[in-house]
Parts: C-alpha cells; sequence; structure tokens
C-alpha cells in the first residue's frame, strides 16, 4: 500500500456518468404524479388585476389550476422565501412568496400554476390561462436604478437596498490619495451572466402514504439547507421533509439557493397527497433560476513614484434583481475583502450600494463576488504598471504581500488574516512557461509590420478566499448559517468502509477524493470506500458544497473523522493482542506491535472484532464508527497566476486564445486530476465571461438573448488549449493543508484574458475593453481610438 | 421540448408526400432532417397540426454525376455532402458548406433540401447554391419544375414553392478546378454565421452573401466590379451592395457591412489562390 493522496485516479462517479446511467430528478417518475405548470409574468414589473383560469381548468388532464391568491389563502407558507444574509441591519428586504399577488416585479415571476396529469397538458393550459396585467414603469437596469425616477417595487421611495462599507481607516486612505504620485482609476462592468449547468433545475416532491412525511427530490447542491429552509417557511418539521439531491449535473451556484418551485412542489404534494413535479426549460431557465454577477465597480489605486501602492478604494453598485434571494446581498461583500488581490495595500476602503431593478434575482455563481473582485484590481493593476512605466510583471513583484516571499497567516489590509502564500516562485513558473520574452519580441514584431492580427499578453496574480470559517466569523458579517461540515467513516464487518459526508457533490468528484482520502488514512483501498452523500435521511448533518468549500472543511471532516476512527480501534487491538495502546503503531492499515514485527492486526479484522464483540475492552461500544464536525479556525486563501495569450484580428475585431498558461497553488493536493480539470472549467467559465456571455435587457427589462442561439456559451471548440501546473503552499487552516480549487480558475481568467486585448491594442492608445469583449466591441474600440474619440 | 399537439404522417415517396400536402394545406409542415422545424415547434413559435415526416423517402438520398451537373437527392444528409468525393472534385464549394453547417449530430440529421426549403437567410447552403448558380428541381400535384437559386428565396423563411410542393432535387454545376471560398464568420463552431461569403471564380464570379438581408442573398455589386474588371480589393468595397443587414447582439448594420467587405475580400483571395 503506498501513498493515494497526491495521485491522479480516474474518477468512480464517472462510469456511471458519461454511459447515461446517472438519475436526474427528471429520470425519476413515481407513479400518480402531477405535473406543474407555471404561469409566469412577461412583464418586468406589473400590477395583476385578475387572473381567469377556467378554461385551462377545463382542458384534458388538468387537475388543478390555482393563482397566486388562492395559493396564499391556502395558508401554505407561514414565512415568505428566505433571505439568510441581511447584510445590514436596515437593509431593505421585501417580501417574496413564492407566487406574485397584486403586483409582479420580473418577468417569470410565478403567478399562478396549474397541475396536470402530463407535461404537455399542463404547458397547454397554462397558455389558457388569462392574466389582466397593467402594465408599470420597469427598471431595467442598474443605472435606472440609481437614477430612481422609478422603483422597482411600486411601495418602496428607493431603488437602493443597503450601503455597506468596510473602511478600516479612512483617515489613512485619505493620506495615501493625498500623497500618491501616481493615481489610477478603473471603472469597470460586470455584466450579468445567465448560469447554464447542464442539466437544468427539477423538482419532485413525493409524499409518503403513511406517516405524513414529504420527500423532495431536487436538483440542488444545498439538500441541507434547502430542508431547513423549506421546514422554516412551511411551518412542516424538519423531522418530516427528507431532501435527496440525486445525481446533479451542475451547479455553479445556481442550485444553490431556496426556490419558488421547490417550494410550491413541497407544500402542494404534502397538500393534495400527491407526487408533484417540474423540470425548467432551458427558456424558463433564463427568468426562474438566478443570475450571476450584475456589478458596477469603480477602483482607485494611489501609489508613490515607484509604483509601490499606497492605498486602494473600492466603490461597488450592485444589482439584486427584484427580490434578495438566499445570499444575494451578501454576495459582493464576498469580495470585498479581495480588492486588495496578492498585495501589501497599506490603507483600503470599500463601500457598496445594492439596488433592486425588476430584473431576475442575482445571487451566488461560481466566484461569487470574488471574480469581480480580482478582475478589478488586476485590471487597475495593468493600469497602474503603464502609467509608471514598468511591466505588467514588474508593477505586481513590487507590490506582492511579503515581498513575494514565502508566508504564514499573515494579517492584510482588508483585515483578513492570509493563511500561507508564496507569490514570487508562483509568478515566475507561469512567465517561464509563457515564453514571455518570445511572446514580446513576436508582438513587436506584429506591431512594426503592422500585421492585422496583433498579440497580446495577459496576465492576472489572483488570490480568493474558500471555506468560510470559522462560523464565529460568520455571525460577523451577519451570514445566516455556519461553516462547518460534517463527516462520518464507518468501518463495516466485512472490512469495507461506509462514509457519510455532508458536502453534496454535484459533478465535483467528491466519492473519488473522499475515498482517497479515506484509503490514505486507515489504509485500505479506495474502491472498498463507497461514499454517501446528498440525502438529508442517510447524511442528517451537513452544509453542502458551495465557496470550494468542499474539501478544505468536509474533506478535512472526514479526515478527522478517520483519526477518531484509529484512536478507537487502536484500544480494540491494544487489548486483542495483550500490548499497551502506545506501543502499536498503525501503518499501511495495520496495528503492528513495536519490537514485535508478526504480531498485529489489520484495521479490517479489528472492525470484524468490534462487530462480534466477542473480545472488546471493558465498556467499549462494539464498532468502530466515528463522526466528527470541522470548523476551521480561518478561510483558506488559493492563488495562482494565469496568463492569457491573445491574438486580436484588428480588422474584424475577432479575439482568438492561442495560449493559456494557468499556475495555480490550492495547497495540497488530494487528487491532481480532478484539480487540473477543475482549473480547467473554471478557466473556461472565466473566458465565458470575458469572450462570450452576458445577459442585455432592454429598458423594459426584457431579457434580449434568453436562449442558447444568442446567449453564447462556450463550446469545446472555442476552448484553447491551457498548459496548468501548479506550487504548493499548504494551507494552515486545516490540517491536510488543503485549499479549494472550484473557483480559482474562475477567479484569474477573465483579468488575464481582457489584460491581454488591452495589451494586443494599447498602441491604439485603448486601455480597456468592456466584457464580453465581442468581435464588434473590439472592432468599434479600433474604430474609435483610431478616430481619436 | 413540449411542442403543441400535432398530427404525425409518415410518408415513403415523394407523391405520398405531395398528396398528405394536397390534402391537409398549410396546416402541414414537411420534416426531413427535422432541424429547422423541431427548434421552431419547441419554442411553439411554428405550431403545424400536421407533421408529415419525410425522413424516410430513401430514394431522394443520392449523389449523382448527371454530367455538365451533379444532381443530388433532396432527402440527402449533409454528411453525405460533405464526405462526397464526387462533389469533392467536382463541386468542393459545395462540400465544404455541408462541414460547415451546426455540428456533426445536426449534420447527420440535417438534409440539403430542408435547409434550402427553409429559406434561412444565415444558413451556410443556400449562399453556396447562389455563388454556384445552382437550382431545384420541385415537385408538386401538376408534376415537376425546376427553380433557379435566384428564384428560390423570396423572403423572410419562405420560399417560392407553393403549399402542395417539395423540393425533389437539387442540381449544381461542375465546377472543377474554379477557384472557391467560403467565409464563416461567427463566434462559436456550431453557430449560423454572424456574415458569410460564398465565392465561385469561374470564368465569371459568383458571390454571395450569408446573414445580410432577410433572404440569401447575391452579391451583386460584388459580380458587377468584378464583371468589369475591378480589382478584388475594389470589388470587397461593393459587398453590402443591395443588402439589408439585420441587426442582433452580435453586429449592427455598420459592423456586418464591414464584415462584409473583409469577408468579400478574403474569400476573392482565397478563391483566386485556388483556381487550376
Amino acid at each position: 500500500m503506498t501513498a493515494v493522496m497526491g495521485t491522479p485516479r480516474i474518477r468512480k462517479e464517472d462510469p456511471k456518468l458519461l454511459t447515461g446511467e446517472g438519475k436526474y430528478v427528471d429520470d425519476i417518475q413515481v407513479a400518480g404524479q402531477l405535473w406543474m405548470g407555471m404561469v409566469r409574468s412577461p412583464f418586468a414589473h406589473a400590477k395583476v388585476n385578475g387572473i381567469e383560469t377556467d378554461e385551462a381548468k377545463s382542458m384534458p388532464g388538468v387537475h388543478a389550476v390555482y393563482t397566486g391568491g388562492e395559493l396564499m389563502d391556502m395558508g401554505l407558507w407561514v414565512a415568505p422565501l428566505p433571505c439568510a444574509w441581511p447584510v445590514t441591519p436596515d437593509m431593505v428586504n421585501p417580501e417574496h412568496y413564492p407566487v406574485g399577488t397584486g403586483e409582479v416585479h420580473h418577468v417569470g415571476e410565478i403567478v399562478a400554476v396549474v397541475l396536470a396529469d402530463t407535461r404537455y397538458q399542463a404547458t397547454d393550459a397554462v397558455e389558457k390561462v388569462e392574466v389582466d396585467y397593467e402594465e408599470l414603469p420597469a427598471v431595467g437596469s442598474i443605472q435606472a436604478a440609481m437614477a430612481d425616477t422609478a422603483t422597482a417595487h411600486s411601495d418602496h421611495d428607493t431603488n437602493k437596498a443597503f450601503t455597506w462599507a468596510l473602511e478600516p481607516n479612512p483617515d489613512a486612505l485619505n493620506d495615501a490619495f493625498a500623497n500618491a504620485a501616481h493615481t489610477v482609476t478603473g471603472e469597470f462592468v460586470q455584466q450579468r451572466l445567465i448560469p447554464s449547468a447542464m442539466e437544468p433545475r427539477g423538482v419532485l416532491a413525493v409524499p409518503s402514504p403513511a406517516g405524513g412525511e414529504v420527500t423532495l427530490y431536487s436538483a440542488t447542491q444545498v439538500p441541507h439547507i434547502l430542508k431547513v429552509m423549506m421546514a422554516a417557511t412551511t411551518g412542516i418539521s424538519e423531522a418530516k421533509i427528507r431532501v435527496i439531491a440525486p445525481a446533479v449535473g451542475g451547479g455553479f451556484g445556481a442550485k444553490l439557493n431556496i426556490n419558488p418551485d421547490e417550494s410550491l412542489a413541497l407544500t402542494l404534494a404534502n397538500k393534495l397527497g400527491r407526487p408533484v413535479r417540474w423540470t425548467e426549460t432551458r427558456t424558463e431557465a433564463a427568468f426562474s433560476t438566478h443570475q450571476g454577477r450584475a456589478q458596477q465597480q469603480k477602483i482607485e489605486v494611489a501609489a508613490d513614484g515607484d509604483g509601490k501602492i499606497l492605498g486602494v478604494r473600492v466603490h461597488l453598485d450592485a444589482d439584486m434583481g427584484a427580490y434578495m434571494m438566499l445570499i444575494t446581498p451578501g454576495v459582493p461583500l464576498l469580495g470585498s475583502f479581495l480588492y486588495t488581490g496578492v498585495y501589501e495595500v497599506p490603507a483600503f476602503g470599500f463601500t457598496c450600494d445594492g439596488w433592486f431593478t425588476n430584473l431576475t434575482p442575482t445571487d451566488a455563481y461560481r466566484g461569487a463576488g470574488r471574480p469581480e473582485a480580482s478582475y478589478a484590481i488586476e485590471r487597475a493593476m495593468d493600469m497602474l504598471a503603464a502609467k509608471v512605466g514598468v511591466t505588467p510583471e514588474e508593477i505586481r513583484r513590487r507590490n506582492y504581500l511579503a515581498g513575494g516571499e514565502a508566508f504564514e497567516n499573515l494579517e492584510v489590509a482588508s483585515t483578513l488574516v492570509f493563511d500561507s502564500g508564496n507569490y514570487s516562485p508562483n509568478l515566475d513558473m507561469a512567465l517561464d512557461m509563457a515564453k514571455l520574452s518570445d511572446l514580446r519580441a513576436e508582438q513587436q514584431r506584429r506591431r512594426d509590420a503592422g500585421e492585422s492580427k496583433q498579440l497580446g499578453i495577459g496576465m492576472c496574480t489572483y488570490v480568493e478566499i474558500c471555506g468560510l470559517a470559522p462560523s464565529r466569523a460568520l455571525a460577523g458579517l451577519a451570514y445566516g448559517a455556519g461553516g462547518w461540515e460534517a463527516g462520518t467513516v464507518r468501518m463495516l464487518p466485512t472490512g469495507k468502509v461506509e462514509v457519510v459526508t455532508g458536502s453534496t457533490p454535484h459533478g465535483q468528484g467528491h466519492e473519488t477524493s473522499w475515498s482517497m482520502i479515506v484509503a490514505d488514512k486507515l489504509g485500505v483501498d479506495p474502491d472498498d470506500v463507497e461514499v454517501l452523500h446528498s440525502d438529508t435521511a442517510i447524511s442528517p448533518l451537513g452544509l453542502d458544497t458551495y465557496g470550494s468549500r468542499s474539501l478544505a472543511v468536509g474533506g478535512v471532516a472526514i479526515s478527522m473523522a478517520c483519526d477518531k476512527v484509529i484512536d478507537k480501534a487502536r484500544l480494540i487491538a491494544a487489548h486483542q493482542l495483550e500490548a499497551n495502546p502506545d506501543d502499536l503503531e498503525f501503518e499501511f492499515g495495520r496495528f503492528g506491535v513495536k519490537g514485535s514485527p508478526d504480531k498485529g492486526l489489520l484495521i479490517q479484522e479489528v472492525a470484524y472484532g468490534a462487530f462480534t464483540a466477542h473480545n472488546l475492552p471493558d465498556g467499549m461500544e462494539p464498532n468502530i464508527n466515528e463522526q466528527m464536525v470541522f470548523d476551521p479556525p480561518n478561510f483558506a486563501f488559493p492563488f495562482g497566476t494565469h496568463i492569457a495569450v491573445v491574438e486580436v484580428d484588428e480588422s474584424t475585431g475577432e479575439t482568438t486564445l492561442i495560449d493559456y498558461i494557468a499556475v495555480d497553488d490550492c495547497g495540497n493536493q488530494v487528487n491532481p486530476l480532478i484539480v487540473e480539470g477543475q482549473v480547467h472549467g473554471g478557466i473556461v467559465q472565466g473566458v465565458a465571461q470575458a469572450l462570450y456571455e452576458g445577459a442585455v435587457y432592454d429598458e423594459d427589462g426584457q431579457c434580449k438573448n434568453p436562449s442558447f442561439l444568442d446567449y453564447l456559451v462556450p463550446s469545446p471548440t472555442e476552448v484553447p488549449s491551457i498548459q496548468t501546473e501548479f506550487t504548493y503552499t499548504p494551507s494552515t487552516s486545516n490540517p491536510l493543508g488543503v485549499k479549494g480549487v472550484g473557483e480559482a480558475g474562475t477567479i484569474g481568467s477573465a483579468a488575464a484574458v481582457i489584460n491581454g486585448i488591452c495589451d494586443a491594442l494599447s498602441h491604439h492608445g485603448i486601455s480597456d475593453i468592456e466584457m464580453p469583449a465581442s468581435p464588434m466591441r473590439v472592432w468599434k474600440a479600433i474604430q474609435d481610438a483610431k478616430a481619436g474619440n | 421540448m413540449i411542442p403543441s399537439s400535432f398530427d404525425y404522417v409518415a410518408v415513403d415517396s415523394a407523391d405520398a408526400a405531395i398528396g398528405a400536402l394536397t390534402e391537409h394545406g398549410d396546416e402541414a409542415k414537411l420534416m426531413a432532417g427535422g432541424h429547422s422545424l423541431i427548434p421552431l415547434m419547441k419554442f411553439r413559435l411554428a405550431n403545424p397540426t400536421v407533421v408529415i415526416d419525410i425522413g424516410r423517402v430513401n430514394d431522394l438520398s443520392y449523389i449523382r454525376d448527371a454530367g455538365d451537373h451533379v444532381a443530388i437527392g433532396a432527402l440527402t444528409r449533409h454528411m453525405a455532402v460533405e464526405t462526397s468525393d464526387l462533389l469533392k472534385a467536382d463541386v468542393p464549394l459545395l462540400a465544404h458548406c455541408a462541414s460547415q453547417v451546426g455540428d456533426p449530430s445536426v449534420r447527420h440529421r440535417g438534409t440539403i433540401g430542408g435547409s434550402l426549403a427553409h429559406a434561412d437567410a444565415a444558413s451556410d447552403l443556400p449562399a453556396a447554391l447562389l455563388a454556384l448558380g445552382g437550382s431545384v428541381m420541385v415537385k408538386g400535384p401538376n408534376g415537376e419544375r425546376e427553380v433557379k437559386a435566384d428564384d428560390l428565396f423570396v423572403g423572410f423563411l419562405e420560399n417560392s414553392l407553393a403549399d402542395d410542393e417539395m423540393i425533389t432535387e437539387v442540381r449544381v454545376p461542375k465546377a472543377t478546378g474554379a477557384g472557391w471560398s467560403y467565409q464563416k464568420f461567427n463566434r462559436r463552431a456550431q453557430d449560423w454565421a454572424i456574415v458569410g461569403v460564398a465565392a465561385v471564380l469561374n470564368g465569371s464570379a459568383g458571390v454571395s452573401l450569408v446573414n445580410m438581408a432577410s433572404t440569401p442573398l447575391r452579391a451583386a455589386g460584388v459580380e458587377e466590379a468584378l464583371a468589369s474588371g475591378a480589382s478584388h480589393a475594389d470589388a470587397a468595397q461593393r459587398a453590402a451592395d443591395g443588402g439589408s443587414p439585420p441587426e442582433d447582439l452580435n453586429g449592427d448594420a455598420e459592423y456586418r457591412t464591414h464584415l462584409a467587405k473583409v469577408l468579400v475580400q478574403r474569400a476573392l483571395t482565397e478563391a483566386e489562390s485556388r483556381k487550376s
């Protein structure tokens, strides 16, 4: 038996998923089920004067049609849908029930529900529901929200939802700008993104024929949180709600919410005693699932004559959409701490205003606040480099925390303590891989030759926060949950291991990684480890998967539970071997007696012995099962350098990524193959924001590109070849020394790509391009620059 | 997909299809590969009450040498066109354009007749047929007639066929040794062109535009300029003559007009280099 951790290993999950054997919510069929069809508002802001349902009720297969008012009268809810992150005590939080009554506030808000025998019948009947809308002035953009001439909610005086500030030392910040030799100001738009997981959201609620329980199958990242929130909003006891997330085909944050459809399915199934289901269509998804980003950023950097940063000041205007969903207002705050990046920043200040619009609510989307922050500071660093007259890599070196040397537990300007970092070697490796001097020579050659295809080199040295913890610190942020995670490890009589995790995978490969951790700890074969998850009846304790927390919290909990299993097994082994527990050494799955190499017991033998209980120490319970709930002492802070090599065709404005180098540091790694996959996927999602994606709304709040025809999710053919490499700086926040990697790629890539485009076009005096940098947008920027605008 | 309810009729011959069209009139739609019709039905933008499936009319799937032209059965899949040795040798532009349609799964289902009948200004094959000076054979209750590509596309997603007619064959003149090029500018490989240009240099020049008007469009200005001896660069400046470029998030009229000029120039340069 050799070490398993740190070696690439094919995922156990994959054969099933890749051969179509994965069972998603939509694959689960139960007898007697009713399909929900949602009648959704076609207007962004309107008064509902009346709903006529008679014709729909008479359609074939239709069981019932309920208007919003009728549903409210049925007493299905004891509280509105929750916002778990009221960021300020005076934050405005408009009441948000699963159905709109009286006034609707975004396209897609549900005003009535049809229940029918089939999905087709439900959809046909939805078309026959007549709703009398009176259109109201819509707030179709964050600019319109800030203008405050119309309000997204008629009973509000302003669209402002809150103002949140992190200003540790305002006087020092003012002094920094007063004394600066150089200042740069970047104003950036983080466009709205429509999350596009391969599996759309769906839900199936099945009431138990006896006992009054309801089982809710949901395409969710957060079955545990969903269970608690369903109980809190419906008045049904948690003890009567079981939530199961079967195979879940990606989430990216968009399945980290408490949605109207989930609550409708659960409460109607409970009320009617029949299974109720719904699966969103892609067209629905563009309105019924929360969206990401949607911020306007202003970042100012003050520096001395050498380009050493003196201060960073940031203001955000963040578009909440129409309602506060689970963590809508908290997303910008997650980024607030990262606007100082990987740099020594003596003075820092951050303010954020949240605004309501009549658009689909925003919430977490891969990176949630951190890609935005990383983008702003990394774009600003390039602007500063240009101003000071040094290269992008030099401006970064001059400002790295700890001078770019290795450090541990370092307090930074945004008040956090970074667990560990070592930035210069990471940058050096990326520059070497990119062959930077060759690239710069080629860039100059093309420029001198006046070629149509210009070369740009964009870099980003990012840091991110993951594994939100400890719970006590989250209280300080008014976050409505803890940061712990639970793990249980049970040695079974046959020698197999049963692991129960509270982290809920939806594509990350927890089964493989957790098996590897356990195999390493207990000295068993990874294939002898079964990982159970995603069912609140099997795994009652958990806080699920988001924010790159699974390994750094949940994986560590499993490792620590293994330690407890070994401790307990040691007592049994010592008893059976008639040795002192301290004289046993545990290696490769075997307790051996020091000095007596022949005397020993395999942990599987101990497990069987615990099961038979024939020969246990006095008072020992007959099993070696242990649970651990881990609440880390601090966040983990992964970092890395990404370099995007872009070719911009000036005659069409088209950008092509011709090379991409990613050197990431997520501390110690469990499965490098999974790490690499996460980096690839994350980069593509950031590239998507930089070059392709962006929901466009008109002033009436209508989305102009709600389908994949116009909303450009890049496909494999658009993805560049990515060179990945790693440095390894262990975290001090957990005993495994691991950090998260699920979001890192997204956090590093958008800035690298846009920095690359700006570098390619710098000879035109172009210093910024708004995302997505579509060919038309780039071409127009070049024309404007040439015209001297 | 969740379309409105509809009746489904499968036929095994062109005559049976025409019979069904005659019976059901404009409430019926022919479905060949389904890759244009089904997305519209999925969004409930098309709600035919009868779908006549001609996907099994196997005797209309062929690629034949017909002397001065190549005859292609209307039900021939894009993949067959893309990989045909005959077309690659004698009408390489058409084989190449077929390879640019959608993605492999689309190309294994979609048919040349279906794509032309759909008359989408953003599609690849209508532009190819225009540049090549091809035609289609159209069959109806009263027999068969030939319709030139120039007379086939009459409006937005509208062809010149009567409600009870269907395309049975596509005819493309051989262009052996001609220079040719297809410039497709799009964001993602499987997308429709933002702007596309097909060019054939075969004594005279045939140049056509994708997505520069509400119908597939001949680049008449370019052809005229070349006929009167203009340079490629000068001819390219007339790329958008007679066009009315659509405006969408990918391109406004100004950008599409510019792209058309760039792509015409590239197409002519490449076509010139391929002449033998």
